[in-house]
């Protein structure tokens, strides 16, 4: 493809949110008929990337040029319009619809004002056929499909629009190893086509066998782009780092001993999201689960705290197997669980209540007598979370949800902290919160760990886990791929495990179920 | 798996109300004195239809994931309206007909600017319009009485060929040409997507707020000629504020037994009607069984209460318990 006049340029983009960065003047150009693939840390500016591109959001400044002409999309409307058709990570199709009707959703087509539905079936049959997903029923509902067909489904809606570029951003984060063969060869086809695909995914293994181009994205900039399969896997996990970070983790204390384990689990398996996992959690210890986003992080710490049903496998608390039905069982007793949620704002709070209602919830309890509420002993245990976590509000008795999202963290975290938790569940508790109250997390974390906690700790930045873990376990698809210890937890050894690549990056393995 | 599984899997809700309407039909004309004649029938059908219109209101609002607190007072004001204007000669009943229906049309797009423009919820917007929409009842018939154009009343109420329930062949044409069009139209589409997943609709370009707006319009339509029916039953206009709440409750107990989900993206009008006529009939066989008529709204609880735990085998099913709260 080399010489062909580029079919989209975007140049010198940047884009602000509040005071972050997220992109800045960054640089691409798609050629048609190639497949181009984007590589970057999470956070690195490939996502407001692609939004731009897809009408989602604007850019603060920049040109995009389609076939030479200065373009700006209003919309996603106006960018399909336009030949760009961007399949999104988080699915936009309606559940309770039928496939048929989810394919042919945004432009049906009509006969007499009504929807010609013999007419959307056949829209529907041959969308199917081209993703290589015949298998689907057009007649079948969206919520009754398997992730990994939903996703067919979505490739094949995005296909029915007929688009120029197609944008596929971690499109195979669900599929199965056969429907990933399955795409490859729809996406390849259509690259004969003369489509200009882009292509974001975190499986190296996916890129090299795919691309054609590669633009490696860090701190919202693009650092590098080459010709596929010109750099090692070593050198563009390189790029992909590149980066200092500032000192703001706690010392840790180093290698204990022996303390005794609180937190066990042999063989735990659900359904087809965990997969035989094994670990332990001692007093006193941090450990850190790693992996790329939804690799079943979220899923285990859900699993010991009550919330699955049908788990095989066992847990031990101190040593003797438990059986956890609900987080109620699990937070109270001598079990002593919290579980910081992924997000606050729907698991973790009751955003119209007040800040004091929202700290008594997970406690209420220890501080009933007789079904009353003690006035008196909850205003001091508040009163001593407030101080310990120093949450800035300007009073107990104003809605939670004013507060600043850092300081919504805190009350989520002193929440759990008024039960005096043994064992501490973290579901990457630090997303989208400034990074002074970050500092201030890692440093409660270390604090409570030496207090005598076990502490397990999921989180989606790198450079947290190397900083705030005594280890780190690595999930890939559902099962622990790679246990980190100490000075063995470097950014190297977790982006290069949690993508799978085993060893010195030589030898790329296809995700566990090839 | 095959075509007919599909269709059967859509037709859950709908047929699930059928059978209950079917079983409960039969008990009731099996153990009426009379037997199953023309005459049960076409009684059965007149107390039916009513309901019936009511809920399938209700449906097109519930649809799109809303609810609408104010049918029964749509009915309760169009009756009203009714027994003024529905009188006199072919013309001027003709006149009043069209002037009932439009005000039911402009008492949805009222709720629908509210809830859609106004950002409103539903429940509160529909409770406030349902009171202004009876006080403008009151205002009408401050007593009840008036009359309506019997000739009309009594084609539209009586039997086609001695057999036919009359009310029950308008059903069927109101359902032929409003529901079957909207429900197969591009906003009706919209107003299932809407319930479904606002967020996906939108972000999938789906005309939403004209979809919903639709939806709430033609509910007021529908209210509007369950309001008509109901003075050609009686030949009088009254504003009765029990009975249209009875109505509005009713009307949704009558969707929830049709198989439309509450949560909106699911269901069909059609059940909803076999929704209603099974919650009539279950009023009914406390008649044939001679149960003494205080026992009735207890009866009719617990019946409900059964036919809707029907519906909720599948949460026994759910291995995340985070699910329950979907």
């Amino acid at each position: 493809m080399d010489g062909a006049a580029p079919l989209f340029r975007m140049e010198g983009i940047s884009k602000r949110y509040g005071g972050v960065r997220a992109l800045e003047k960054a640089d691409l150009t798609v050629t048609a008929g190639g497949i181009h693939a984007i590589l970057g840390e999470n956070g690195a500016g490939k996502s407001t990337l692609i939004k731009i591109m897809a009408g989602v959001v604007a850019p603060d400044e920049g040109t995009m040029t389609l076939d030479g002409h200065e373009v700006s999309f209003a919309s996603p409307a106006a960018a399909n319009q336009a030949g760009i058709v961007c399949i999104f990570q988080e699915l936009s199709l309606i559940p309770e619809l039928s496939v048929a009707d989810n394919i042919v959703i945004s432009d049906p087509p009509k006969r007499f004002g009504m929807i010609d539905r013999k007419a959307q079936r056949r829209i529907a049959e041959e969308a199917l056929a081209r993703a290589g997903a015949s298998d689907i029923h057009p007649r079948a509902l969206v919520k009754d499909l398997p992730l990994s067909r939903r996703q067919m489904v979505e490739i094949a809606k995005a296909l029915a629009r007929k688009p120029r570029i197609l944008i596929l951003d971690e499109a195979t984060s669900a599929l199965t190893a056969a429907d990933v063969a399955k795409v490859f060869e729809v996406l390849k086809r259509l690259r004969s086509e003369g489509l200009a695909l882009l292509y974001i995914s975190h499986r190296m293994n996916e890129i090299a066998e795919l691309a054609d181009h590669c633009t490696v994205f860090r701190n919202g900039r693009n650092v590098a782009s080459y010709p596929a399969g010109s750099k090692s896997d070593n050198e563009v996990v390189e790029l992909m780092i590149g980066r200092e970070y500032s000192h703001i983790f706690p010392p840790k204390p180093g290698p204990t001993a022996a303390a005794t384990t609180v937190l066990e689990a042999r063989n735990l398996s659900w359904a087809d999201r965990l997969d035989n996992i094994s670990l332990s959690v001692r007093a006193g210890e941090v450990v850190g689960l790693g992996g790329l986003d939804g690799q079943g992080q979220r899923e285990l710490l859900l699993a010991f705290f009550g919330v699955l049903r049908g788990l095989s496998g066992e847990i031990l608390i101190d040593g003797k197997p438990v059986s956890i039905a609900s987080p109620t069982e699990a937070s109270h007793g001598r079990i002593g669980m919290a579980l910081i949620p992924e997000d606050r704002k729907t698991e973790g709070l009751m955003l119209p209540m007040t800040v004091r209602e929202n700290l008594s919830f997970a406690a209420l309890d220890r501080l009933s007598k007789a079904g009353i509420i003690d006035r008196v002993a909850e205003q001091r245990l508040i009163d001593d979370m407030v101080g310990l976590l120093a949450i800035k509000t300007a009073g107990l008795d104003i809605p939670v949800g004013a507060l600043s999202g850092g300081n919504q963290q805190k009350v989520v975290i002193a929440k759990w902290l008024m039960r005096q938790p043994r064992i501490i569940l973290l579901n990457d508790p630090t997303r989208g919160i400034d990074v002074g109250t970050k500092q201030e997390i890692y440093q409660l974390m270390r604090k409570l760990a030496d207090a005598g906690a076990a502490i397990l700790f999921y989180s989606t930045d790198y450079d947290e886990l190397i900083g705030c873990c005594d280890r780190v376990l690595v999930l890939y698809d559902g099962a622990v791929k790679r246990e980190l210890v100490g000075d063995g937890i470097t950014e190297h050894a977790l982006i290069a495990s949690a993508l799978n690549i085993h060893g010195d990056a030589s030898r790329i393995e296809l995700g566990g179920k090839a | 798996m095959k075509d007919w599984r599909y269709w059967l899997a859509e037709q859950r809700g709908t047929l699930l109300a059928f059978g209950i309407f079917i079983v409960m039909f039969a008990i009731y004309s099996a153990n009426h004195p009379a037997g199953f004649t023309a005459n049960v029938v076409q009684t059965a059908a007149n107390k039916g239809v009513l309901l019936a219109f009511v809920a399938m209101a209700q449906t097109l609002v519930v649809i799109t994931a809303g609810i609408d607190l104010s049918v029964g007072m749509i009915f309760t004001l169009t009756n009203c309206m009714a027994s003024w204007l529905v009188i006199g000669t072919g013309l001027e009943t003709a006149f009043g007909v069209l002037v009932v229906l439009g005000t039911g049309l402009l008492c949805g797009a009222v709720n629908g600017a509210i809830v859609i423009y106004g950002r409103l919820q539903p429940i509160v917007a529909t409770i406030a319009t349902g009171a202004v929409f009876f006080g403008l009842a009151l205002l009408l018939r401050p007593v009840p009485g008036g009359s309506v154009n019997e000739d009309l009343a009594d084609f539209l109420t009586g039997r086609f060929f001695g057999v036919v329930p009359a009310s029950f062949v308008a059903l069927l044409v109101i359902v032929l040409v409003v529901w079957v069009p909207f429900s197969r139209s591009e906003f009706g589409r919209a107003a299932y997507a809407a319930g479904s997943s606002e967020t996906a609709a939108y972000m999938s370009g789906v005309p939403i707020r004209r979809g919903k707006f639709l939806a709430y319009t033609l509910a007021g339509l529908l209210a509007a000629i369950g309001g008509l029916f109901v003075t050609f039953f009686t030949y009088t206009g009254e504003a009765a504020y029990a009975s249209g709440n009875a109505y509005t409750l009713f009307s949704i107990a009558a969707v929830v037994l049709g198989g439309v989900s509450l949560f909106g993206g699911k269901g069909s009008a059609i059940g909803a009607i076999f929704g209603a006529l099974a919650f009539r009939t279950i009023g009914d066989l406390l008649f044939v069984f001679d149960f003494d008529p205080l026992w009735q709204p207890l009866f009719q609880g617990v019946i409900l209460l059964i036919a809707v735990s029907l519906g909720a085998f599948a949460l026994f099913r759910v291995r995340n318990r985070l699910e329950w709260f979907l």
